[in-house]
């Protein structure tokens, strides 16, 4: 009896064991990529087609982990920041080769830190490191030892070397010799970029097997979102990185399985008055937007639970700041969203002076509240909050014309002649530390939307948001990063310079066909992990 | 083909009178948000449904046809009076006349509209109530459409010119603006009818074109254009059939107008 349960357990995990095998039995991953890469050097990619080549090309000394929001070593086998943030020493590891071969040694880092930081080259990720006047030093310190000397303390300085692509500075194929798990195979504008297996990729998974298991992406080039939906039903692609509600939810009823709602993403909708000195906005609007309880008012005023409901059919949560809930250690979770309650913003209008008479709004002067709200157009979602958001301010008599205009010219507007009153924008969050929002919160930064680019704050809160991000810019100290981004978040949240509405969620396709898979909200959020990723023939398959 | 031209006739003025009637028709406000039921089937409280923010759609398609049915045909009288003016009044002088009139014809014509529409709509005030905005979209739109017919109009008035009975008003001593009102403007008359019939459908799905990029009425007006938008979303269609009827109701009315023109007199 015995015998034969030893026999079916070996049988059993021979099973498994082949399952395993022809899970990982690579196959060609099939995507799509809105436009084509304006670069292959994943160390100057700055738009989206080439950052997305560029993680899947690029070998990094630290990564940012998507799904633990922790720092993994990757080409450094360890680190140590010195100084507070002033200096950091990598060692590195051992026998990694670039794509076509070429040894990976301590002089690519100096190579690569003097590309991406030579003006010249226009990297937009050089200027995180640029921290004061003066040069970035690499010294190779040791066997396999580099290290690198700033001018001044860099806030995150670990963090930012997830962005940090190293090059070669002896291969032939200069930066298109790869470290990361694939390289550029062939491209073809327009149409599409084929990467292929790196065979010099230095990393093994737990049995010991040379990483990645997938032979190859290919990315077709299309905008066509309805494009993409058709091919993932028909089992052309095998993944979708952001699904709208409708879509998710179309998907859903067809195959449960083809779909997965990771959670709240980073991206925010959010309104805010304008607050420019340079404004065309005059008279009496220039005092009701001024006012910390008009703008609390408004806020009280738009029911966000609704427009989670009805806009996003429930794959939304109301905003409470700028961070959202899955950004696990920024978030001030101390924080919630302003609640809707009409009385409670007629009471704050109230304060002001503001007075309810047959179902207008009037301020002191006798002054009917009526101001416009741009938005742009052809976003369906945002015209739809719009309309509600329309709707609920009629409640405490508050008439709002919304007012769609082409992208471009809500830009011009918010960023030029600053002659609008209201705007109805989004926020597409892409990194998780505060110093990415260092343009957003100091008084001089260009998207302090409200009022932006100030010579000197224009009020006491001001002021102190910008001594707070520059508090947390100028220490490495988490804790204390930690406390002073908290009390950002809660300015932020106490005078409403932004009305934060909704986080909508983060919403993939999969196809059963792809084993590993494990979205993420962060960005890349389905190809994260591309090396565990392993294409299987599969019964419902899309 | 007459009884089909009668079926137009008493379907538009159906229509019409519909739209005229809508305060009295509508079961509630086209603007009330019936949050608790967007994208409703039809029932006894929405006939039609709801959209997507939960509005009565019949409601919405009867105020909307105000908006799309009454001022679609007031551009288009616009267009046709000025295409009237320099399409007729060019083909009548000949000449340089003609020649500077069919060149801005030609900008106008290979000016991009769309982006034209834009442009404007960019530059005009934010602060306009939803009706003005409605307007202003359509006195541009008329404004802007007078190109195709002041070609067509310029060569009618052309073929008069040299025509039996202008030499004979011109014999009798008739000159000027009394030759051109008394005698070529009532034999453009055709041409003029056609070309107004023939603008009010074009204008109607221009400004549902427009609709549909989210640039025609300002919310919360309804009109045909912001009505069809709900049909962006394939799954909504086949799940909510009922949505078709803007878009059925765009095109029976496009159809009739079409049913409409006076054929004979516009192929001569």
């Amino acid at each position: 009896m015995r015998f034969v349960r030893h026999v079916l357990a070996v049988v059993v995990l021979l099973a498994v064991c082949c399952g395993s095998a022809a899970a990982q039995s690579g196959g060609e991953l099939r995507l799509f990529l809105r436009s084509d890469p304006k670069t292959f050097n994943a160390l100057l990619a700055g738009d989206d087609a080439s950052e997305t080549v560029g993680y899947l090309t690029g070998g990094r000394l630290i990564r940012f982990d998507r799904q633990t929001q922790e720092l993994k070593p990757e080409l450094a086998s360890s680190w140590k920041a010195l100084e507070n943030g002033k200096r950091i020493r990598f060692k590195l590891r051992e026998n990694v080769k670039f794509s076509d071969g070429t040894p990976f040694t301590p002089e690519d880092v100096k190579y690569s830190m003097q590309v991406l930081m030579d003006p010249k080259n226009e990297s937009p990720h050089a200027d995180s490191f640029r921290s004061g006047p003066g040069d970035v030093t690499v010294e190779v310190t040791g066997k396999n030892e580099v290290t690198v000397t700033f001018p001044a303390i860099v806030a995150s300085l670990e963090r930012q070397f997830d962005v940090v692509a190293m090059l070669s500075s002896r291969s032939p194929q200069k930066e298109l010799a790869a470290l990361g798990p694939f390289f550029l195979a062939e491209h073809k504008a327009g149409n599409y970029v084929l990467l292929k297996r790196n065979p010099y990729y230095w990393k093994k998974d737990g049995a010991g097997r040379q990483l990645p298991y997938l032979d190859s992406v290919r990315f077709d080039i299309a905008q066509n979102r309805d494009l993409e939906l058709l091919r993932f039903r028909r089992g052309e692609i095998h993944l979708i990185n952001s699904l709208d509600a409708e879509n998710f939810d179309r998907l859903q009823q067809e195959n449960a399985s083809w779909v997965r709602e990771v959670g709240v993403s980073f991206d925010v909708d959010f309104a805010w008055f304008n607050l420019s000195e340079a404004s065309p906005v005059a008279g009496p609007k220039k005092l009701w937007f001024a006012s910390r309880n008009f703008r609390r008012a408004v806020s009280e005023a738009i029911n966000r639970n609704d427009i989670c409901r009805v806009v996003y059919n429930r794959h939304a949560s109301p905003a409470v700041g700028p961070v959202s809930p899955a950004n696990h250690f920024w978030f001030n979770k101390k924080l919630t969203a302003h609640p809707y309650d009409p009385q409670s913003s007629l009471r704050l209008l109230q304060q002001d002076g503001f007075q309810l008479r047959d179902g207008s709004l009037y301020d002191k002067g006798g002054n009917a509240v009526e101001f416009s709200l741009i938005t742009n157009a052809g976003n369906r979602a945002r015209e739809r909050m719009a309309a509600m958001i329309q709707q609920d301010l009629a409640k405490v008599g508050i008439k709002l014309n919304v007012v769609t205009l082409d992208t471009p010219s809500v830009i011009e507007r918010i960023t030029q002649s600053r002659d609008y009153e209201m705007c109805l924008f989004g926020f597409v969050n892409v990194d998780v530390d505060p110093m990415g929002q260092m343009n957003i919160w100091p008084s001089n930064g260009p998207m302090h939307a409200w009022n932006p680019g100030q010579k000197s704050p224009a009020t006491p809160w001001e002021a102190e948001l910008d001594s707070l991000m520059r508090a947390q810019a100028s220490t490495n100290d988490a804790k204390a990063r930690k406390a002073a981004f908290d009390r950002v978040q809660q300015i932020v949240w106490e005078q409403v310079p932004f009305i934060y509405l909704v986080h909508k969620n983060t919403m993939v396709a999969v196809s059963p066909a792809l084993r590993n898979a494990a979205p993420v909200t962060l960005r890349p959020q389905t190809y994260w992990n591309i090396e565990y990723l392993a294409l299987t023939p599969a019964a419902g398959q899309p | 083909m007459s009884r089909a031209r009668n079926f137009a006739r008493g379907f538009l003025a159906l229509v019409f009178a519909a739209s005229l009637f809508a305060a009295w028709l509508a079961p509630v406000s086209y603007e009330v948000q019936f949050r608790e039921a967007p994208n409703a089937a039809p029932s006894a409280a929405h006939p039609l449904g709801t959209d997507e923010l939960g509005r009565d759609l019949l409601s919405r398609i009867l105020y909307g046809s105000q908006v799309s049915l009454w001022l679609a045909p007031a551009a288009a009288l616009i267009a046709t009076l000025l295409a009237a003016v320099i399409g007729g009044v060019a083909g009548w002088l000949g000449g340089w006349w003609e020649r500077l009139a069919l060149a801005a014809t030609d900008l106008s014509l290979s000016l991009p509209w769309l982006f034209l529409l834009l442009t404007v709509r960019a530059i005009l005030p934010l602060n306009v109530p939803a009706w003005s905005s409605v307007l202003i979209t359509f006195a541009l739109l008329g404004v802007l459409g007078w190109s195709q017919a002041a070609r067509v109009l310029c060569a009618g008035a052309r073929s008069l010119r040299h025509s039996e009975f202008v030499l004979h008003a011109r014999a009798s001593g008739a000159f000027g603006a009394r030759l051109f009102f008394r005698q070529i403007l009532p034999n453009l008359k055709p041409v003029l009818a056609a070309q107004f019939l023939i603008s009010i459908p074009i204008f109607i799905l221009t400004e549902a074109n427009l609709g549909m990029l989210g640039l025609g009425v300002a919310e919360p007006l309804p009109s045909w254009g912001n009505l069809l938008r709900s049909l962006e979303s394939g799954p909504h269609i086949v799940q909510n059939p009922w949505r078709l009827a803007p878009l059925v109701l765009l095109v029976l009315v496009v159809s009739s107008f079409q049913l409409l023109l006076p054929r004979e007199e516009f192929a001569s």
